[in-house]
């Protein structure tokens, strides 16, 4: 009898023992205990997704384990540390969720796989901004910079080529996208804004900001020369060294003058500097503007009338990802792209990959609100459901149709990036 | 034999220091020198000899004179407010340890201010530096309360984002890397020392300059290199502080870093290291810390 109770003693202590290091091992790996995570499973399915803090909703990985049983680690880092990462530790990730202006470094270290279009089920729904570079209606979108559907398709599995006719092998499953402008205070500034000009406007002198991100921040800045009529660039995402001079001459003639407060380079920079007023007028994101006005201080992402500068991101896997895994990941980016979790983004201020799959899954009013730009008949919530707008409110820059019909160019790697960093030094230490 | 035999002995206490040493911090010294003389493009590194992140960034250094080129004016810009830096936590700094070294006599109390300069340390950077936008922002505190005893109509501008904020920071952080050290050397001063200066007619003033300031020396020699090396390769108080529109050496190094431009960014690096070793050994030519301590 005793020794048989002392048997089943062991064995037990053994498994304890067992279950405590899985679960140390798997909070060290998650980077933060949310309960117990089950460690009894043979093979839990674990996928380490590795991307911004934008997309990383603790929602979405909620309903995605529930839904499908798959455990999302979310790996967070800024927009270039996730590039860095990519290319310095493939292995240290299985799901990448990343911006398609980056694919022009990414896809020739060889670090990220091709996904198969046949196996999205939804591939063939997917918006014509993506595939086409078109509105649903059929209306051209601004193709400067590195827009998406330049970049969507390789020649083959393992190549390096992006081919510009459609193939099966996909560099990013599109999820998410936006049109950025500047946000400006109403408030502060009484008077209608029409026009990116006015970001250098000496009214505004002390009072506007850019972000300091060199790829994004040339890009408004070229945004705003153009307005001014300065210049007119072929592509203002593939400058030549000579527009490059001309952009960083402009801004830094700004900056001697006092123009900028200050530069952001992080969401919470950009929403402390206009929730203070620190500045009234500067380059934002959608969020960010949320997140002011729902402090109660008054925000507009203001549309302009030379049109937005666009950003998209989508799924790929590492190059080391295989077998069952790789099925787990067709299977996360399938359920991605099911509708739930396009709501959720919608629901964001951002826009869904695949619109009708998220539209089954809002409301008529938020669907009206959100995306065709009409007055809200209820309150509109948040996802969280704290309420965003009160009924009446319409969103800034309206229907999707009228904002993602405006972009007039992409965020974009240019071909003298280099010299384009080295200029954007210069600029800082001016 | 005995000799040898003490010798090996002290080389084996010293063997875990000096592996350590080597594996940490010489290895990795050693694969950025030379990183810094590779070759890149867009998403790699390129193992074969290139100059170019040091041509890349002494570019224009001799095409733009007399004016200066943007590593000259960078380098320029963190030297005066390493400058600043060190000179206004050098004055704080010793008076602060003056006072708890020589006008708090109780053990205890000691301990307790010298706590309470940790202060600052208490919260994480990042929010100690974002604390100072509602202090000295246009709508600030500081703005508002001067606005309203009537001493300024419009709000001071330069009060934040500036070089004055930068500096104001950096003090904020970095004053106790100069209290500690001085203090300790305070502490071991012989009392007997200023009670012979007293007795022998000396002022205060002239004890201070003859004895207390020549024999802090080391402990101002220590805390001036860890507020010099801190702030030349500081990025992140400047950028926030600066309203990210003040240049500093490390920030070349981030943004080169960022765009994958790894050997440009190990050049900058091998450059700002030479820089500060160069001030380091200027300081400790002044004062021999070994010979000190």
């Amino acid at each position: 009898m005793s020794k048989r109770w002392k048997f089943n003693n062991s064995v037990s202590r053994r498994a304890v023992l067992k279950g405590a290091t899985g679960a140390v091992g798997l909070a060290a790996g998650s980077g933060g205990i949310t309960g117990f995570p089950y460690v009894h499973s043979a093979e839990p399915k674990v996928l380490r997704y590795l991307g911004t803090a934008v997309n990383e909703g603790d929602d979405i990985s909620k309903k995605c384990l529930e839904d499908t049983g798959i455990k999302i680690e979310y790996i967070t880092a800024t927009t270039d540390d996730v590039t860095k990462r990519v290319i310095t530790q493939p292995n240290s990730f299985d799901v990448l969720d990343t911006e398609y202006f980056s694919l022009k470094k990414l896809v020739p270290s060889g670090n990220i796989f091709a996904l198969d279009a046949r196996k999205i089920k939804e591939f063939d729904n997917i918006t014509p901004v993506f595939t086409k570079g078109q509105l649903p209606n059929g209306k051209k979108i601004g193709a400067q910079g590195t827009a998406p559907w330049k970049v969507l398709y390789l020649e083959g599995a393992n190549s390096k080529k992006f081919s510009t006719t459609p193939t099966e092998f996909v560099t990013l499953i599109p999820t998410v996208y936006n049109a950025d402008t500047l946000g400006i205070r109403p408030d502060l500034i009484k008077r209608p804004i029409a026009s990116w000009t006015e970001l250098l406007n000496p009214e505004f002198k002390g009072k506007a900001s850019i972000l300091n991100i060199p790829s994004i921040g040339i890009m408004d800045a070229a945004m705003v020369v153009e307005a001014t009529g300065q210049h007119k660039y072929a592509d203002k995402g593939n400058m030549t060294k000579a527009e490059i001079d001309l952009t960083m001459k402009i801004m830094t003639e700004a900056k001697k003058a006092g123009q900028f407060r200050a530069f952001w380079k992080d969401f919470n920079e950009s929403v402390n500097l206009m929730a203070s007023g620190e500045t009234v007028i500067q380059s934002m994101w959608s969020p960010a503007v949320t997140k002011v006005r729902s402090m109660g201080i008054a925000c507009t992402f203001q549309p302009l009338k030379e049109g937005y500068r666009s950003w998209a991101s989508g799924f790929c896997v590492s190059k080391a990802v295989s077998g069952p895994k790789l099925d787990w990941a067709y299977e996360f980016v399938n359920w991605y792209l099911s509708g739930w979790a396009g709501a959720y983004l919608n629901r964001q201020g951002y826009y869904s990959a695949v619109l009708s799959t998220a539209k089954a899954n809002m409301t008529p009013d938020e669907w009206g609100y959100w995306m065709e730009g009409k007055p809200a008949a209820g309150d509109i919530k948040a996802p969280d459901g704290t309420v965003l707008e009160k009924a009446g409110a319409k969103r800034d820059g309206g229907s999707y149709d009228d904002r993602m019909g405006a972009v007039a160019c992409w965020n974009a790697v240019m071909d003298e990036n280099d010299y384009m960093v080295r200029k954007w030094n210069e600029f800082i230490a001016a | 034999m005995v000799e040898d035999r003490r010798s090996f002995v002290a080389w084996l206490q010293a063997a875990p220091m000096m592996l350590i040493f080597a594996l940490f911090f010489l290895l990795p010294l050693l694969f950025v020198t030379i990183v810094s003389a590779w070759d890149y493009n867009e998403y790699e590194m390129i193992p074969a000899f290139s100059l170019r992140g040091y041509t890349d960034t002494f570019e224009g250094c001799i095409a733009e004179l007399p004016g200066l080129c943007t590593i000259l004016k960078t380098y320029l810009k963190t030297l005066k407010l390493c400058l600043l830096t060190w000179i206004l936590t050098l004055l704080i700094g010793f008076t602060v340890a003056y006072f708890l070294a020589f006008h708090v006599r109780s053990k205890t109390w000691q301990i307790v201010l010298t706590l309470l300069c940790t202060i600052p340390f208490w919260t994480s950077n990042v929010i100690r530096m974002i604390a100072w936008i509602p202090l000295l922002g246009r709508n600030g505190l500081v703005n508002k309360g001067l606005q309203g005893v009537g001493l300024i109509q419009e709000p001071l501008e330069w009060l934040l984002f500036s070089e004055f904020s930068v500096v104001l920071a950096l003090v904020h952080l970095f004053t106790f890397f100069m209290v500690v050290p001085i203090f300790n050397s305070m502490i071991r001063i012989d009392k007997r020392l200023i009670e012979a200066a007293y007795d022998a007619g000396a002022t205060g003033w002239q004890t201070l300059v003859n004895i207390i300031i020549p024999l802090a020396k080391p402990g101002i020699v220590i805390g001036s290199i860890f507020v010099i090396t801190i702030v030349m390769g500081d990025f992140v108080t400047i950028g926030v502080m600066g309203g990210q529109q003040i240049a500093s050496a490390g920030k070349i190094i981030e943004s080169r870093l960022n765009a994958l431009q790894f050997p440009a960014a190990a050049a900058n690096a091998v450059i700002l290291l030479g820089i500060t070793i160069v001030i380091i050994s200027a300081l400790t030519r002044i004062v021999d810390i070994r010979k000190e301590l």
